[in-house]
């Protein structure tokens, strides 16, 4: 088990390089309101899978793990900050306005990034369907006639590729490892299942945002045909059964973001108007 | 009478009986030269070292408790990213000082059995508690500015890979101790609620930064023998006085009052003199009996046990492969 991640380059960051890259904030122009509304939809996402993920740091099954899933949760929260700073120009409201002062109606983000961390298995399973679908989301995003958010995804496709890789190994490892790990993995996968078809539904907002936000209907054949050979590999099962309904882009959300903004917000709700 | 078992070689006791090998060990401290893990060397020097690294990986890795319980709650994205980085470096620097240990012949398996145990010692610090969001500024700030004092000298430990790896270990904590005074300075320039918030941590936190250094001279059982074998290179006492001084001016800069009334500027010392250090109170929490002790302990046991079976799964799935790859 030897995920050593600081050879390539992801262990280190000082406190120049968690500043927003320079060119994300000069080259931005100002989000339109559906923009700014799509923004919202991605840094969400990213925010809620990373504030989830922080949770692991000192209780990861091994050491190389805890590195591991804090460079996945500081990559995210990177991707978080672009995007939200993008969606906040709009309205004069900054990344931390947007994290620390928006009610849970108020986020996009979808069921999938909200679900608990539950076992490493389950961890390991939102890991594997969530860096999947942002890896083809931000390739296709690339492409987007909206600068800034083509920018901040072809800075994103790179570490989200590290991050399918993780959990595919993960996969793998865990699928065919013990009995345990196995009959853990197949519940993981099984309780997550649920969430992916949110991912690609279309919303109205889609339509009016051609050709500068991705489709999510156009992700699905390519998202399915990344994960089915590992799958295969592993010897699991698509799981069948329940599909959520979703809604989380237009604010209905699981049970669990609640809390998980309860305790992300608590302290800067404390004392309005503070600087940290 | 039975003839107890010889553990690797055993260091004669005078001069006249001194080993080609041993001649060797004493030449190359002599000469302030590095010791490397094939070198030969006393049973006491590789113990001493054992100890020492051992201790120090594990208070990295029960160090990440402390400040690992603000991440969900930090007040702003960037205080968050910071944070993240902090404690993964952490747990980096916990790998680093394991594998360094593990040159000497002790396994990590080990080590992690004696930490989880409650057989091994970590840094007492960590079984302070950190109950706001100011302690992580002055966890920062004053426990590893306290640990920069302590270790830059040890960049220069005689064993090569302890010091080799201190080298890394520097470069990252200093830039944990800025980002540490940066916290208190953005609260002390803020609402009164936060400047008394950083006011309240810093007075927690001063005195066991203190007692960091270890006892006094006087009252450091091991300290010459280090001394002696070029692992330590300055007095507990020295450290301190050393850190304190480098803390005045930076308190004066934050606008933070340090909690000691006797803490005042000796003309003739060209130092500062301070108040008594409780030293009980350090013995107390050395002992066990401190406000944290149990719970830190507790969880890293959770972690550990909790991700059993992915260890196990991890090394089934390594030895199949293995076999795959064979056939």
């Amino acid at each position: 088990m030897s995920d050593t991640i600081e050879q390539d380059g992801h262990g280190h960051v000082d406190v120049d390089t968690v500043q927003l890259s320079a060119e994300l904030v000069e080259a931005a122009s100002v989000a339109s309101h559906d923009v700014a509304e799509y923004a919202l939809w991605l840094g969400d996402d990213s925010l809620v899978l990373a504030q989830n993920l922080g949770w692991w740091i000192s209780r990861a099954p091994e050491l190389e793990e805890d590195i591991a899933l804090g460079n996945i949760a500081l990559d995210l929260i990177g991707h978080a900050r672009s995007l939200l700073h993008y969606a906040g120009a709009e309205s004069g409201r900054t990344e931390d306005d947007l994290a620390y002062w928006r009610d849970e109606p108020q986020w996009r983000s979808a069921h999938l990034f909200e679900q608990p961390n539950g076992d490493f298995a389950h961890t390991i399973a939102r890991q594997f369907i969530a860096a999947h679908y942002l890896f083809e989301l931000y390739s296709a995003l690339m492409q987007s006639t909206d600068a800034t958010l083509a920018a901040i995804a072809a800075k994103a496709v790179k570490e989200v590729d590290y991050h399918r890789d993780h959990s595919i190994q993960w996969v793998l490892r865990l699928a065919q490892g013990t009995e345990e790990s196995r009959r853990r993995m197949i519940t993981g996968l099984s309780d997550l299942w649920p969430f992916v078809e949110e991912l690609f539904v279309d919303e109205p907002l889609i339509d009016r945002l051609e050709g500068v936000a991705v489709r999510p209907s156009s992700l699905q054949a390519s998202v399915l045909s990344a994960m089915f050979p590992v799958l295969a590999e592993a010897e699991l099962e698509v799981p069948r059964g329940f599909i959520s309904s979703g809604g989380g882009r237009r604010g209905d959300h699981s049970e669990n973001l609640g809390p998980l903004l309860a305790e992300m917000q608590v302290l800067a709700r404390a004392h309005p108007g503070a600087k940290w | 009478m039975t003839i107890p078992p010889v553990p690797y070689a055993i260091a004669p006791d005078s001069a006249a009986t001194v080993s080609a090998e041993e001649q060797q060990f004493n030449d190359l401290i002599a000469a302030d030269s590095r010791i490397e893990p094939r070198d030969w060397m006393p049973d006491g020097y590789r113990k001493t070292l054992i100890r020492q690294i051992s201790q120090h990986a594990h208070s990295e890795i029960i160090g990440m408790q402390p400040e690992g319980n603000w991440i969900t709650r930090a007040p702003s994205l960037k205080r968050k990213a910071i944070l993240l980085a902090k404690v993964q470096d952490e747990a980096g620097h916990g790998l680093y000082l394991y594998s360094a240990a593990q040159t000497l012949g002790i396994s990590r398996d080990l080590m992690t059995d004696q930490l989880i145990a409650g057989k091994a010692r970590y840094s007492s610090i960590f079984n302070y508690p950190s109950p706001t969001w100011a302690d992580m500024g002055a966890i920062g700030w004053l426990v590893d500015g306290a640990a920069i004092c302590n270790q830059v000298p040890l960049c220069r430990a005689s064993y090569g890979p302890y010091g080799r790896a201190m080298v890394r270990i520097c470069k990252e904590e200093s830039f944990h101790q800025r980002q540490g005074f940066e916290i208190l300075l953005e609260l002390m320039k803020g609402t009164p609620a936060q400047r008394e918030m950083a006011q309240e941590s810093v007075n927690r936190w001063y005195w066991p930064a203190l007692q960091m250094f270890g006892p006094p001279d006087d009252d450091s059982p091991n300290s010459a023998q280090s001394m002696a074998w070029n692992i330590k290179r300055f007095s507990n006492d020295d450290l301190r006085q050393r850190f304190v001084g480098m803390l005045v001016p930076q308190a004066e800069v934050l606008g933070v009052t340090l909690p000691d009334p006797d803490l005042r500027w000796n003309e003739e010392k060209g130092a500062y003199d301070m108040g008594e250090i409780d030293w009980t109170e350090f013995h107390e929490v050395l002992a066990g009996r401190g406000p944290a002790n149990a719970r830190r302990l507790q969880r890293r046991r959770d972690a550990h046990d909790e991700g059993q079976w992915v260890r196990e799964a991890a090394a089934a799935y390594a030895a199949k492969q293995g076999v795959k790859a064979v056939a």
